[in-house]
């Protein structure tokens, strides 16, 4: 992985210093409170329902052990103990104390961490696959491009007061494990006819009140022509979009009132300006960072383990976990395997800072140093070897780190919904945990099959409910919370906005509608389909009509109550 | 209104005039909106000016007076507005080579962000100046001395650096 120069690590020192000193000018009245709220947010401090909130950047969900190690550190000295991992593949903290925040600052640049532009108006956190470098289906690894980007967009002059946030994606496979066509702009490194390498460009994707999927804006951009166009889009952005309404200002917006072409040729009328060469990234320069991402030293090994076959044979639980959890690595006799944070009943994405120790442990002994976070608030091992598996599934187990849901119906994404967020308008982890218990049972899991849920706590969408195959948004009702159920959500290739499938319905009836859309689901499904598979095929009528009739059926039973 | 620049507080040449009349009454260059650039040109052949211009406008618009004004101020409305940035990169890359002004409530921690746009000066009213003054500047300016976008500010980028130690070694 990435490691820092000595510019960057000036570069993070520095900013430590520069938000230590806006802290003072604050406390001292030289900013005013309006003036003093982009800049902690630039950095990462929310101020939430109860407390203050410290987002950490984790660059393309990438990081390793003592990095983890050092986060365990800071939850134990300066939060309640454990951290949180969110929808953007980044770390929270959600009770840090303001004075505390540039010490906390200080030890994450200690192990090449910051919080840097992961909130406010700029461009955010750069995300990407969480199996960049290990799936078979890449063209190229994309955390060098997400490198790339990460260090062009820190403090960048000109596109610091964006009219909204921007957030960018990339992804070098051929499936989307990054959901580029939901994000402002979205790369996909490809090949042209002439086998060049470059990007294809996606702008104005995004979630929150107005979902949309991202339109194509360039087919084929050559791969050392991207800063410069990144330039082009930001600038006809920062520009045009729009200032007057918050709620108007992402850049999907712009591209949606502009109309895709009239978009896409001023951002072309832009480039056309640009002096390329002295923007872009020198060759010399993309090379030494693609030098880190170099493959670790795999063993040659064959492609099948007999420790591993032996051991799945005689442990039940290791075969589930092996079955659902890993990933085909394209190194033989390795896998990626994917550990998720949804034991049943706990916090989607929380993690105690014990079970950081024992896992940075882990991925130190087993994984080349290194692992992944990915979107759906879970982890990735991404080099474990076959024959070490049984070892590493045993160490994850003693560390409460082995659920086998991954992709599942029990392995729900949520945003911190009212627990946390001032924003929120309803709950969202508890929804996520009444669903969790319904769904505990291992084999009713196991029919159902791949089903990501997802869920937020108001039109916001961090939960990224639009693109859940069961998407659930929190309202609030007549001073009740009141939740929307939509089906048909797709974040991957195939990007597609969920469908609601009636009136909001109950807290406590959630769990049972979602049971009464599984129903729908086991019907309808023809030979191997998964449950967006089956909605692709039939569309969301027949969930409708099963909806519909458990909404009635509650209907009836309340009366009946009294 | 207080004017700040690289090496510190400066005074202003210029004087703002709303309208034609009064910006004829001006001894010394004159700084007008946009909209009357045209008349007090032709009224005052030679004479030296400014115009101001609001972040938002359009490069189409400021194009044609950049060859006579030699002070342009993009208008801030707001600190978090960033449109005046951008507006600053494609007036410079007009090739304009007066002074380029920011104008509005901006905030010492954009002063290098600024600079690095092309700005040369930043004015600031008076309630600004008052409670974040001419050193917070400064030593704002001076708290990131690195970046890594190519083409800002004046010295080399973090990636020009790092190519230039290469090729060196
Ligand atoms: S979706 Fe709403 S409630 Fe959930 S984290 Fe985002 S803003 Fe908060």
């Amino acid at each position: 992985m990435y490691r820092y120069d000595e510019f960057d690590e000036r570069f993070v020192r520095e900013r430590v210093a520069q938000f230590r000193g806006q802290v003072e000018r604050r406390l001292d009245g030289s900013l005013s409170e309006d003036e003093f709220k982009p800049l902690r947010l630039k950095n990462g401090l929310y101020l939430q329902l109860h407390a203050y909130m410290l987002r950490i950047a984790v660059p393309y969900g990438t990081l390793n052990s003592a990095q983890l190690r050092q986060l365990a550190h800071i939850a134990e000295t300066y939060d309640k103990g454990y951290g949180h991992f969110t929808t953007r593949q980044n770390l929270q903290f959600n009770w840090p104390k303001l004075k505390d925040v540039p010490d906390i600052l200080g030890l994450l640049a200690d192990v090449e961490m910051h919080c840097i532009q992961t909130s406010g108006n700029c461009i955010r956190n750069v995300t990407s696959d969480q199996f960049a470098g290990v799936a078979r289906d890449e063209v190229e690894d994309p955390r060098p491009t997400a490198e790339l980007i990460r260090q062009w967009s820190s403090l960048h002059p000109e596109f610091v007061w964006l009219p909204r946030k921007f957030k960018i994606a990339v992804t070098g496979a051929e499936h989307d494990r990054a959901a580029i066509k939901v994000h402002d702009i979205g790369l996909k490194l490809k090949r042209n006819e002439q086998g060049a390498v470059g990007y294809e460009v996606i702008v104005g994707g995004g979630l929150g009140r107005t979902p949309m999927i991202g339109k194509l804006v360039r087919e084929f951009l050559p791969k050392d022509e991207l800063l410069a166009y990144l330039e082009a889009v930001m600038r006809v952005y920062n520009s045009e979009g729009r200032r007057d309404n918050k709620f108007k200002a992402r850049v999907k917006i712009l591209v949606h009132e502009t109309g895709e072409e009239e978009f896409r040729a001023r951002v072309e009328e832009e480039y056309a300006k640009l002096d390329g060469p002295t923007i872009n990234a020198p060759d010399e320069e993309v090379e030494r960072i693609a030098a880190y991402f170099a493959p670790p030293a795999y063993d040659t090994l064959p492609e099948a383990s007999q420790v591993l076959d032996q051991a799945r044979a005689i442990d039940p639980e290791l075969d589930r976990f092996v079955e659902q959890n890993a990933f085909e690595h394209k190194q033989p006799g390795y896998i990626a395997l994917t550990i998720s944070l949804k034991e049943i009943g706990a916090v989607p994405g929380d993690m105690s800072a014990d079970q950081m120790r024992a896992f940075a442990d882990v991925a130190e002994r087993y994984s080349f140093d290194e692992f992944r976070v990915t979107h759906a608030q879970n982890l990735v091992l991404p080099h474990v070897k076959k024959d070490d598996l049984p070892a590493v599934h045993a160490a994850l187990k003693a560390a409460g780190l082995a659920s086998a849901n991954a992709g599942l119906i029990t392995d729900i994404i949520a945003c911190p919904g009212l627990d946390y967020c001032a924003l929120a308008t309803a709950k969202s982890i508890p929804i996520a945990q009444a669903i969790a218990k319904t769904f505990a049972d291992r084999e009713r899991q196991k029919t159902i099959g791949e089903l990501p849920i997802k869920i937020s706590g108001c039109i916001n969408a961090c939960g990224h409910h639009h693109v859940g195959a069961i998407g659930i948004l929190g309202l609030e009702k007549g001073g009740r919370e009141n939740y929307q159920i939509t089906v048909g959500g797709d974040a991957t290739e195939h990007a597609a906005l969920g469908e609601r499938l009636g009136p909001g319905i109950d807290a406590e009836d959630v769990p049972a509608a979602i049971e009464a859309i599984v129903e729908t689901y086991l019907a309808e499904k023809t030979g191997e389909e998964s449950f967006i598979e089956t909605v692709r095929r039939t569309g969301a009528e027949p969930f409708k009509a099963g909806f519909t009739a458990f909404v009635e059926s509650r209907a009836v039973n309340s009366e009946a109550a009294e | 209104m207080t004017l700040i620049r690289e090496e510190g507080a400066v005074k202003d040449r210029f004087t703002r005039a709303d309208t034609l009349d009064a910006a004829l009454e001006i001894d010394g260059p004159a700084l007008v909106p946009l909209t009357i650039a045209a008349d007090f040109a032709k009224a005052r052949p030679g004479a030296e000016f400014g115009i101001s211009v609001p972040g938002s406008t359009p490069i189409e618009d400021v194009r044609p007076h950049l060859g006579g004004a030699t002070l342009v101020a993009v208008e801030f409305p707001a600190f978090a507005d960033g449109r005046g940035f951008s507006l600053a990169k494609k007036i410079v890359r007009e090739g304009f080579a007066g002074t380029l002004r920011a104008s509005g409530p901006l905030i010492a921690d954009e002063f290098a962000d600024a600079l690095a746009c092309g700005f040369t000066e930043v004015e600031l009213p008076e309630t600004m100046a008052n409670r974040q003054p001419v050193q917070q500047w400064l030593a704002a300016r001076a708290t990131m001395s690195e970046h890594y976008q190519t083409g800002y500010g004046r010295g080399p980028s973090i990636l020009q650096k790092r190519l230039a130690a290469r090729k060196g070694a």
